[in-house]
């Protein structure tokens, strides 16, 4: 037990250190308040080959003809054909496809009859700019000819599932969790190995018997702390000032933003091994920061960017905890239905923690 | 009993030699010291000892284990006081020796006696609540010193421990060693200063990676390869001018009005040729040949002056 007690050693020191710390003690609040006033607007951008499912009902020649112009507008990519409303349904709530499409089984009769609507789009309003796409799709051309001439209803009826007020706030502040999460646990642990060893105090540490891998627990311990801290806050502001419902039960939110804020802290203690000044861990933390918020799908869709991009951002902990905490906020999803999201930050944690105790040696060569 | 051993012990980095194969013996419960100017390898030399280190070649046995090795076996058994503060500044007095007494596994009853002791035995009971970076340089010393004892380490490395104190703590500081090294510990301590060197049991004189000298102070200063001199007449400017170009005398320093030197040992008669040479210059020249001390060791060892303890630090790594 001894191992266990040296371990918390180094984190009540690390707390304290932090809590007299008035700067960071303050940005640990600070941040996530101003974050959530400043992101409460996001932007709007077009997008491409967004994952679709969709349920034919009618099985006809006009409801296949209708799927391929939809299919060749580019915007929307038919990943999965669904045999039932639950299914489409399930599909959406995994986050499979943001885009629903359901042809009703007499589309003919009402495309020629127009006062109801003969196909309906389904977006996820959780995702910004979807609204618009979707806007766009109901316009084409082989489902407004038919119904020219004619007031009432369009043909297709466009409804928005889990935002229905499509409030930027509701789109904006769950992510907000991840992203704020992300940049203060990146910053604080890039510092924790740098500073003592700045500070002449890692000299010292290592010629104790505190091995690599109680130091490093030690000091992620307290910012676990402030995390789930962090993520209170921003959710309560959310719902104070935004008004942002949680569908899904927080236990599995919490859950998700553990991992997440663990996987956090293991990519800054990976800089804090890496660079020899605070600086240079500073420098290195922003660097991963920058990707982080512009390529996880916080501001711009990810279905919108090349796919190197994609791939780039596979490997950022943000894009799959933006993904896990929509699931779960908005679409009251669980995360044993975005099993794919915690399997990477999980992986994503192990690689780098292991990595920081590997870089880490208690020799100053 | 033998509390150091170390075998033909090199430290390179890159091109540059910090230590350039040492050998070394330091007996238990005796404070040995290493003297030696700044890049003289001192604080490499220790970095080896305590496994923060790894030799270029060669090998160290620490208290019977291999540094290199087991490196963790050596480090409970020894306390490090690093040449520049290396506790926590923003922690209390007591909370630093806390933090210490907990990883070296004390339990929370053996903490609190020992802290209490400690803080009476190192006269920090006024400080306990003080943060660490608003003490002293004394002050900070006492405490650094408190915190590499608290584990009862059989071997305490102490690297430059006085540079930034006055001389009353440096005299309190010394009483403290020797009180440790009474109750069994071996202390290893490096300093420029020639007069901290001299307290101790054995000194080793470092150059440029090299050991010069080896051995007891005084033994060192009677075995010295030169013969020590003093020159003492008015006009020392034009005595020094003369002495330039003499080969059998290697070092000139003055100590206030007189000239100290070193020369030549196999000169069979030094003082009769140096009062005949400076006659001319200085007809009231006195000389006299004095006891060599240990910077003379240095000198003659070295074949240079010691440079004088700058308040900089030693290149850190």
């Amino acid at each position: 037990m001894s191992w266990l007690v040296r371990l918390l050693s180094v984190a009540s020191k690390e707390t304290r250190q932090l809590l007299r710390d008035r700067v960071t003690f303050g940005l640990i609040v600070g941040i996530p308040a101003m974050q959530i006033v400043l992101f409460g607007y996001a932007i709007n951008f077009d997008v491409r080959d967004i994952d679709a499912v969709v349920l034919d009902q009618s099985r006809s020649s006009l409801s296949r003809r209708i799927v391929a112009d939809l299919s060749a507008t580019q915007v929307m990519n038919i990943a999965w054909q669904a045999d039932s409303e639950a299914e489409l349904a399930w599909r959406m709530r995994r986050g499979d496809a943001r885009i629903g499409v359901v042809i009703a089984q007499d589309v003919e009769r009402r495309l020629a009859d127009g006062s109801r609507a003969a196909v309906q789009i389904i977006t996820d309003g959780g995702q910004p700019s979807l609204q618009n796409v979707a806007q766009g799709l109901a316009a084409l051309p082989v489902l407004s000819r038919r119904g020219a001439g004619r007031p009432g209803p369009g043909v297709v009826e466009l409804r928005t599932e889990y935002n229905p007020g499509k409030r930027t706030a509701v789109q904006v502040v769950p992510a907000l969790v991840g992203t704020i999460l992300n940049i203060t646990m990146v910053i604080f642990t890039a510092g924790a190995i740098v500073r003592e060893r700045e500070r002449g105090n890692l000299e010292l540490l290592i010629t104790t018997p505190v091995s690599r891998g109680e130091l490093m627990a030690g000091k992620l311990l307290p910012y676990i702390a402030i995390g789930l801290v962090q993520t209170t806050l921003i959710l309560v502001l959310g719902h104070w000032l935004f008004s942002v419902p949680i569908a899904g039960s927080l236990v599995q939110l919490y859950l998700g933003a553990l991992l997440f804020i663990a996987a956090t802290l293991a990519l800054g203690l990976f800089i804090s091994t890496v660079a020899r000044t605070q600086f240079q861990a500073f420098q290195l933390a922003f660097m991963t920061m920058l990707p982080s918020i512009l390529m996880s799908g916080f501001v711009f869709p990810f279905e919108g960017m090349p796919v190197p991009a994609q791939w780039i951002a596979q490997v950022l902990p943000l894009t799959h905890f933006v993904e896990i905490v929509r699931g779960i906020v908005l679409r009251g999803a669980e995360l044993a239905d975005m099993r794919a999201e915690v399997a990477k930050l999980a992986v994503f944690f192990a690689v780098m923690l292991t990595a920081s105790v590997l870089r880490f040696h208690k020799r100053l060569d | 009993m033998t509390a150091i051993i170390a075998r033909g012990l090199v430290r390179r980095f890159g091109e540059v030699v910090a230590v350039a194969g040492i050998d070394l013996d330091v007996p238990a419960a005796e404070i040995y010291g290493f003297l030696g100017p700044n890049g003289s390898g001192k604080s490499t030399a220790f970095r080896m000892i305590c496994g923060l280190l790894l030799p270029t070649e060669g090998s160290v046995t620490v208290l019977g284990h291999d540094a290199r090795r087991e490196p963790e076996k050596v480090r409970r058994r020894i306390g490090y006081m690093t040449q520049r503060f290396s506790l926590w500044e923003d922690l209390t007095v007591r909370e630093n020796l806390d933090f210490m007494c907990r990883v070296f596994g004390l339990s929370r009853r053996d903490t609190r006696a020992r802290i209490a002791r400690w803080m009476r035995e190192y006269r920090l009971e006024d400080l306990e609540r003080r943060f660490a970076g608003t003490l002293s340089g004394g002050q900070k010393q006492r405490l650094a010193l408190a915190a590499a004892t608290l584990h009862g380490p059989d071997l305490l490395l102490l690297d430059e421990p006085t540079s930034a104190v006055d001389p009353q703590s440096r005299r309190d500081f010394w009483e403290k060693l020797f009180d440790l090294v009474a109750g069994g510990t071996t202390i290893l301590v490096s300093t420029h200063y020639m007069d901290e060197a001299e307290r101790c049991h054995r000194v080793a004189i470092l150059d440029r990676g090299h050991m010069a000298a080896e051995g007891p102070p005084r033994q060192l200063a009677r075995d010295i390869d030169a013969v020590v001199l003093e020159v003492e007449c008015r006009d020392l400017p034009a005595a020094r001018r003369r002495l330039a170009g003499e080969r059998w005398i290697s070092s000139v320093a003055q100590l206030g009005n007189r000239l100290h030197m070193l020369a030549a040992r196999d000169e069979p008669q030094p003082l009769e040729r140096l009062r005949a040479l400076l006659d001319a210059d200085c007809p009231d020249v006195l000389v006299e040949r004095v006891v060599a001390n240990l910077e003379d060791v240095f000198v003659a060892a070295t074949g240079r002056r010691a440079v004088p303890p700058a308040p900089a630090q030693e290149a850190a790594a």
